[in-house]
């Protein structure tokens, strides 16, 4: 049997501080996450110093701990992957000058990672085969983007968010609807009660055939709303409210999602980013693509979150073509995707 | 002993290789560019050019700080990965520190002075003691007026050096002739006064927690301060 390529990869673009080993590209052998999610809650978001901060104390023992977990010795690491960008500086450069020192400590190679790229490898962890070209809706916290996928080295954006990201606009509805952060998941359950047909707030399609988003309309709508019934002393269901704005944003997530893989020809769609873990975005996605024809894949719900793996995934198909990075490697926060 | 010592705290990047208090090479940029790009193929270049390996380090050591919150988590970062991949120890030299080595044997007190934001320095009082630097106050972020007036209830002669020299230097003259400064280059920290202070602590203290090892920031993060 062929000698298995261990990938040790490292992210820090926000606020987990994660560390995973990845052999030939599917198998996690670990994958440590220090989240800081408890240390930002009493902010209300991210604060970039603060993170920054953690990611120092949290680099070594993940990566220590990553190392314990598979087994595995510095010697065995056949690469260092990282991400470098997009993310917030700071955060980013822990784990980019950490990983820069140890790739040239090991001698061995430097993989430099895109994180969007890595979000949607978390699908090719869990489904190697996936047929491509695929179209990737890539939901989170910091992203919004339609991404044409047409092989391992050539991609495209297809649409981006103009304004706030989908889990941007998640986390600031829950917070108007009085929700502890982080607020997607908690908006999530408590739409579970609600009727999404209850208020018709409004959907964002932009120019015909667009493949953009804009929620930030969306957002006012929610907060207008909120305020008229408190102006007029009407008493809210929030349930329905919530209910009602997740219906609005998965709607047009789903039927633009679908747009551009009838356009372009995909051969299956892939649903990526920790927005990608919502059940109602699954559940619509998954049955649009059915009455199309399409396959949809979604990475299992621990891997759609900032994590260390699907960096290290993305990293085994650089590595293969070899496209190393140089030490001198620097942080880019707003780095493009092509 | 062996010591590879590292700086990136202020606009300085810069490593050096000391040898049993010797300075076996130094590689020092005083120009604004990315500590990031930098650094680590600074430290491969000073390697390679010396032919020293990774393995043959007996320790590293840094410059902790205070100085560009960035720039020292930079430092950290790329020490703390070569440290751990090549199981050496590693120690932590604040920066003030080895910048008040530059005012080597000076008679007075030695005020180094890093330039802050919010028109601050970081500072700490030293002076050398029979052989020994000591440091005689903590290390802080005060304004140049404070530190000044501080400075008015001693009466040794002066030595300002750092970064803060030159933006206050109105300042540090209301000591009239008590205020004494060093030639420029003296100015700028300097990676081989790391690595000889590095070799110090190497040999009588004990080597710093890679995992728990942080930089002195000397303030808390912008949002804490402001929730507490
Ligand atoms: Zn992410």
């Amino acid at each position: 049997m062929a000698q298995e390529t261990n990938i040790l990869a490292i992210e820090s673009s926000c606020d987990e501080t994660a560390a995973a080993i990845v052999s030939d590209g599917t198998r996690i052998r670990a994958n440590i996450i220090a989240s800081q999610v408890a240390v930002h809650r009493r902010f209300g978001g991210v604060v970039p110093e603060i993170a920054s901060r953690h990611h120092m104390e949290n680099i070594v023992p993940v990566v220590t701990e990553a190392l314990a977990t598979a087994g595995l010795a510095f010697g065995d690491v056949d690469a260092v992957a990282v991400t470098y960008g997009p993310g917030l500086v700071g955060a980013l450069l822990v784990g980019l000058s950490y990983a820069k020192s140890l790739a040239y400590a090991l001698g061995k190679p430097l993989i430099g990672v895109h994180h969007l790229l890595g979000h949607i490898y978390a699908g090719f962890l869990a489904y190697p085969d996936l047929p491509l070209p695929a179209v990737c809706l890539v939901v989170s916290g910091g992203h919004t983007n339609l991404v044409y996928l047409e092989d391992h080295t050539t991609r495209r954006i297809l649409g981006s968010t103009r304004d706030d990201a989908a889990g941007e606009a998640f986390d600031k509805v829950a917070r108007v609807l009085g929700l502890p952060y982080p607020g997607g998941p908690e908006l999530e359950k408590l739409a579970r009660e609600g009727d999404p047909r209850a208020i018709p707030f409004p959907r964002a399609w932009l120019e015909e055939n667009s493949l953009d988003f804009s929620f930030s309309g969306l957002k006012s709508a929610v907060i207008n709303y909120l305020h008229h019934a408190r102006q007029v002393g009407q008493e809210v269901n929030r349930a329905d409210v919530a209910a009602s704005f997740q219906a609005a944003v998965v709607e047009v997530l789903v039927t633009k999602t679908l747009l551009a893989a009838t356009s372009y020809r995909a051969g299956s769609i892939l649903l990526a980013g920790g927005v990608a873990a919502n059940s109602v975005l699954r559940r619509e996605l998954r049955s649009a693509g059915e009455q199309a024809g399409l396959p949809v894949f979604f990475p299992p719900r621990e891997l759609c979150t900032d994590n260390a793996a699907m960096i290290g995934c993305a990293a085994y198909y650089q590595y293969l073509r070899r496209d190393f990075a140089p030490l001198s490697l620097n942080a880019i926060p707003d780095l493009p995707l092509n | 002993m062996l010591v590879l010592g590292v700086d990136s705290a202020t606009r300085v990047a810069a490593a050096a290789i000391g040898d049993d208090k010797q300075l076996v090479a130094e590689l020092f940029f005083n120009t604004r560019k990315n500590h990031s790009q930098r650094l680590l193929p600074m430290i491969a270049a000073l390697l390679a050019e010396t032919g020293v390996e990774l393995a043959d380090l007996d320790g590293l050591a840094v410059s902790l700080g205070p100085g560009s919150f960035t720039g020292l988590r930079i430092g950290l970062a790329t020490v703390k990965g070569l440290a751990q991949a090549a199981g050496k120890p590693l120690v932590g030299i604040p920066t003030l520190d080895a910048l008040a080595w530059n005012a080597w044997g000076v008679p007075g007190l030695i005020c180094p002075v890093i330039q802050a934001r919010r028109l601050e320095v970081y500072t700490a009082l030293f002076r050398w003691q029979e052989g020994e630097l000591c440091r005689l106050t903590p290390y802080q972020a005060v304004d140049p007026a404070s530190l000044v007036s501080l400075l008015e209830s001693y009466t040794a002669p002066v030595y300002f050096l750092g970064d803060g020299v030159a933006p206050y230097r109105e300042v540090w003259q209301q000591l009239g002739a008590r205020a004494h400064f060093l030639p420029p280059p003296n100015n700028l920290s300097r990676a081989a006064a790391v690595a000889i202070l590095g070799e110090e602590r190497l040999r009588t203290g004990r080597p710093d927690d890679l995992s728990r090892l942080k930089p002195l920031y000397l303030r808390p993060a912008p949002a804490e301060r402001q929730t507490r």
